[in-house]
């Protein structure tokens, strides 16, 4: 039981850390969440956090819960997804709560906007890094179609701006064509 | 009852935006906006620049800003939720696909396509914020004048640092937040 409720407790303090410096969306929290539950805890594997992922991303809504959901989830059932959304939502809330006060001289303040600046150059660098380590493995993987669809994928949102949800589908699509491709070859060649 | 009309504005960005941060604004404005008047269009303007300085995602971010301005606390906290809401019941059905089916090869062969996209949009978000960090709001350029040099030596240390000692990512964000932030004040 204590051990239980150690995860619990886990949960909602990585969750809450984690979204609090959460600044640009929920492609840096995936990285972030990546190096918690992965790496550090040794909760997830690299694979599966990858398919949550692209879950989160899939759904509608804010892809940082939806990531939250699925990872308190997959820990520690309905209770861990209620943990991790409490522990992803309540940063946000209390520091808006706060700056909404008064939000023009936050806005307008200098130190702010100076440490912010800062701090662009470590979350680029924080994402390189997770960026260096799954990319690598999937070269590393050396399965072609993979590389391509990961080229290709980024090619799309980055230059061409192409909506996520549609890369998403096609993506999606193309894997399940090439597992098809790859079991009916399989029974083939089971029958020689 | 204005609690249940901020709820049913908030659940319906929340359903409708598919696809994170960005795609989410235009459902906002359009809502607190456009139908219902709570917020000026500089305010909007306002509260997206708030969003994108503070942590978190811009539609929990504006749901605790706009329910705070029309209804105190109690409305910031209808707002979260009913933001949430769509997420926590679609999110929680394609969870329990996904753990029950997740050996069915068809799935696997989704999620075998989708894994490298994910990489690459990570990448991408990536990408962003460094061309963020190294020109500014203006993007990538050739024009030697126009690059942050500081951001360039704070990016490399940190991806240094990250790859060599393997530290806390929390605290390289941060250390470059004070460093970069002590630098900035300074020139």
């Amino acid at each position: 039981m204590k051990s239980k409720n150690n995860i619990y407790k886990k949960l909602f303090v990585s969750s809450f850390y984690l979204s609090a410096f959460t600044f640009g969306g929920g492609f840096v929290i995936i990285p972030l969440m990546k190096k918690k539950f992965v790496d550090e805890l040794q909760w997830i594997e690299e694979n599966e956090m990858l398919n949550l992922a692209a879950i989160a991303q899939s759904s509608p809504g804010a892809v940082a819960v939806n990531a939250a959901i699925l990872i308190g989830y997959r820990v520690a059932g309905i209770l861990g997804a209620i943990i991790t959304i409490l522990g992803t939502v309540l940063p946000p809330f209390i520091i808006i709560s706060v700056v909404s006060v008064f939000y023009t001289a936050f806005r307008d303040n200098l130190i702010v906007n100076a440490v912010l600046k800062g701090m662009q150059a470590g979350i680029a660098a924080v994402i390189a890094d997770v960026v260096i380590n799954l990319g690598g493995n999937v070269i590393k993987g050396k399965d072609i179609i993979s590389v391509l669809i990961m080229a290709g994928a980024f090619i799309s949102t980055f230059y061409f701006k192409i909506n996520v949800v549609y890369i998403i589908l096609v993506c999606g699509f193309i894997g399940s064509i090439r597992t098809l491709f790859h079991s009916n070859k399989n029974k083939k060649d089971d029958n020689l | 009852m204005i609690l249940l009309k901020i709820f049913w504005s908030f659940f319906q960005i929340g359903l409708f935006s598919i696809g994170g941060g960005m795609a989410a604004i235009p459902l906002i404005q359009n809502q607190v906006v456009t139908i219902h008047n709570w917020l000026t269009l500089s305010e909007f303007t306002d509260l997206i620049t708030i969003a994108e300085m503070t942590p978190g995602p811009i539609a929990i971010n504006s749901a605790t800003f706009v329910g705070i301005r029309i209804a105190g606390i109690p409305g910031a906290i209808v707002a979260t939720i009913g933001c949430i809401f769509p997420s926590c019941i679609i999110v929680s059905l394609l969870a329990w696909i996904y753990f029950k089916y997740k050996q069915l090869t068809v799935l696997q062969g989704i999620l075998s396509g989708l894994r490298p996209t994910i990489v690459a949009l990570i990448a991408s978000a990536g990408l962003t914020i460094f061309s963020l960090a190294i020109w500014g709001d203006n993007g990538f350029s050739l024009d030697f004048q126009l690059i942050n040099y500081v951001s360039v030596i704070m990016f490399g240390l940190a991806l240094f640092i990250l790859r060599k000692l393997k530290p806390n990512p929390i605290y390289v964000m941060l250390g470059s937040g004070i460093i970069g932030g002590v630098i900035y004040m300074i020139l």
